[in-house]
């Protein structure tokens, strides 16, 4: 990166403070204040006509009592342990399932590669909405599935609005962030490489878990990265597969926002997922960095 | 990090490409010839919006939301650029001091005087003066039901009570075939603490606390939790029961009839009682272009019109000239058209303060949780 700093080094930044620090800090801000009736419905707002009193009294006006109902109610603790768990289930069964796709792609020749990329991307071309709700039709209990195992003569089961089902989803829709950063890792690896380690001796298996596995870590953490944080508080999959006992963030975030109307207490929600998730996420990657280097 | 970042950014490039940019439509010319309507899901008839852009040249965009929290949110929001909602009766006062919706201008609509006495006495509360609000359609809740379905499972019952779905010794015979339950905490508590002998309007903690209890004996047989999905959910015989509106119920069991999939639905106001309900076209304050909701509601005011909508919803309207043109088998049902005696029953709820509503949606989730 040296001696090509100016707008490149800069670019990064800008983009991170216009969309990231700026919409950060204005949910922060909402965290903060009270609910009202009124448009928008909150309050305080800054009265920028009265200048720098109009500020003051707008920033004496905050508080942080909103945060303080989150700690009492066990709800938003629970919420927030259940979408940790469905999300590092999901996390987990995608580098179980996208690894061995990844590589696989990897291993093929040039032109077979672009083909199944191009099939691992395929889904997109359907809405994301339509390809949900396939899989309801699939698993509600006169869908596919059971006519399936009917004509297998295994039992019927019963998996939709259920648990199961929300992971079933989140695995199914995520997998090509999953897949693609894994990919993106292993195409490049050099194979002379496990040639060489193949020379000194080694077995292909254990050529792969010392040399290849080590070497697509950054791919493997990308995928988990780009899967975990929004798993973590998806709404979509959970609503539309999920039964009302799928307690998770994002539908808290969602039942402050609508029924109760409470703009401050979705708000204190939502930073304090991305407090205690995304931050942990970013320092540990910055050390990780540090390492490789 | 290079190979991470590289990674990170096509990932991140493919999640760009993989949502579709939906928001750039909104900001299209203001005002002009379009009206921009956000109503309830499957709540009009398509040929009525075709008739009006041919008789006014005024393009319809049409959008929908299927509950009242989601409609309320995004009108207090402001700047959601639709020039007419329909919100119901007892959210309204809480635009009305929100200052979210604008007064109508009666001299714009010439039908206001076909309107129903009797059904405007009940709006009255909600919006004094009817300053801001014409009703569209009126409903009850009340329960859906597969006739065969449930006719197997509970022989020689008649389902005509609030018991059915909410006593889980009852209801627990239902949970093999399907429950659905609306998944709105003020519409929801209003017919259990009416279940409960309770004020369906009831401004105590204790009195939901003791409706939380009950729901929550029921729970456990009920599949799911929304508002809308029970309508094609009744229609294609995937559940056998669902507490529902009652002109949903009503287009499930049409569409089953269409479906020829030889499933019954039918829908019954419980005897106990149940809570009414308007649906009012109102005009935001922001509104783009007020002119043509204007003309849009002065249309809907038409006997002729509104009776078509009448038979396409199959949800009572409030025009007094336009009962006669109602399809004879939707205004000579009760459970539509509730008689007097019906009438009698059925209440209205309240508009709740922040605090109870906050304290009513937590106990909800509680319900929907089942924690």
């Amino acid at each position: 990166m040296k001696g090509r700093g100016g707008l490149a080094a800069i670019l990064p930044f800008l983009w991170l403070a216009l969309f990231f620090a700026f919409p950060f800090l204005l949910v922060a801000k909402l965290s903060l204040s009270d609910t009202a009736l009124a448009i928008p419905p909150y309050a305080p707002r800054i009265d920028w006509s009265r200048g720098l009193a109009g500020v003051r009294d707008f920033l004496a006006a905050l508080d942080v009592e909103t945060y303080g109902r989150l700690t009492r109610d066990r709800l938003y603790l629970d919420a927030y342990l259940s979408s940790l768990r469905i999300a590092a289930t999901g996390t987990g069964l995608l580098l179980l399932i996208g690894y061995p796709i990844a590589y696989g792609i990897a291993r093929c020749p040039p032109a077979v590669r672009q083909a199944l990329v191009m099939a691992v991307v395929l889904p997109f071309w359907t809405s994301f909405l339509i390809r949900i709700y396939a899989w309801i039709a699939i698993l509600k209990p006169a869908g596919v599935l059971n006519a399936a195992l009917g004509a297998l003569g295994l039992p019927p089961v019963d998996i939709l609005n259920t648990e199961t089902a929300v992971i079933l989803g989140l695995v199914y829709a995520y997998l090509p962030f999953m897949v693609l950063p894994l990919y993106a890792v292993l195409e490049k690896q050099d194979e002379s490489l496990i040639e060489a380690a193949q020379d000194l001796g080694a077995t292909p298996l254990s050529a792969f878990w010392r040399v290849t596995f080590p070497l697509s870590i950054p791919g493997a953490a990308a995928g988990a990265l780009l899967c975990f944080i929004p798993m973590a508080g998806e709404f979509v999959i959970p609503d539309l597969l999920g039964g009302s006992e799928t307690l998770m963030l994002g539908r808290v975030i969602w039942t402050e926002f609508f029924a109760n109307r409470d703009w401050p207490a979705a708000s204190a929600v939502a930073v304090v997922l991305l407090a205690t998730l995304v931050v942990p996420i970013l320092l540990f990657e910055r050390q990780q960095a540090k390492v490789l280097r | 990090m290079r190979r991470l970042l590289n990674a990170l950014v096509l990932g991140a490039l493919l999640a760009v490409a993989a949502c579709s940019p939906k928001t750039a439509e909104k900001g299209q010319a203001k005002g002009g010839d379009t009206l921009r309507i956000y109503n309830w899901s499957d709540y009009i008839d398509p040929a009525l919006l075709e008739q009006f852009t041919k008789e006014t040249g005024i393009k319809v965009t049409y959008d929908t939301f299927d509950s009242n929290e989601v409609l309320e949110t995004k009108v207090l929001q402001g700047g959601t650029g639709y020039d007419l909602v329909v919100p119901s009766n007892h959210n309204l006062p809480r635009y009305i001091a929100a200052g979210a919706i604008q007064p109508l201008d009666k001299k714009q609509l010439p039908g206001l005087d076909n309107l129903r006495p009797d059904l405007m006495a009940h709006m009255a509360p909600f919006d004094p003066g009817a300053a801001y609000a014409v009703p569209y359609m009126q409903g009850t809740i009340g329960i859906g039901y597969n006739v065969d379905a449930v006719a197997k499972r509970l022989p020689g019952v008649k389902i005509d009570s609030w018991k059915v779905v909410f006593d889980p010794l009852v209801l627990a015979k239902l949970k093999d075939c399907g429950v659905y339950f609306l998944d709105a905490s003020e519409d929801m508590y209003a017919v259990a603490l009416h279940y409960l002998g309770k004020d369906p309007n009831s401004k105590n903690p204790a009195d939901y606390e003791a409706a939380t209890a009950m729901l929550m004996q029921v729970r456990p047989f009920v599949r799911k939790f929304h508002s809308s999905e029970y309508i094609d959910a009744l229609a294609n015989g995937d559940v056998c029961i669902a507490i529902g509106y009652s002109g949903d119920v009503l287009q499930a069991k049409t569409r089953a009839e269409e479906a020829k999939n030889g499933v019954k639905v039918a829908y019954a106001i419980p005897k106990e009682g149940s809570q009414v309900w308007f649906d009012v076209f109102t005009i935001p304050k922001d509104a783009p272009n007020p002119a043509a909701a204007h003309r849009f509601i002065a249309y809907m005011l038409r006997p002729e019109i509104i009776a078509k909508a009448s038979n396409y919803t199959q949800y009572a309207n409030a025009n007094a000239k336009a009962t006669p043109l109602v399809d004879e088998a939707i205004r000579d049902d009760p459970n539509v058209y509730p008689t007097p005696e019906v009438s009698k029953r059925l209440f209205v709820t309240t508009t709740k303060d922040q605090d109870l509503l906050r304290e009513v949606n937590r106990q909800w989730t509680r319900v929907l949780t089942g924690r």
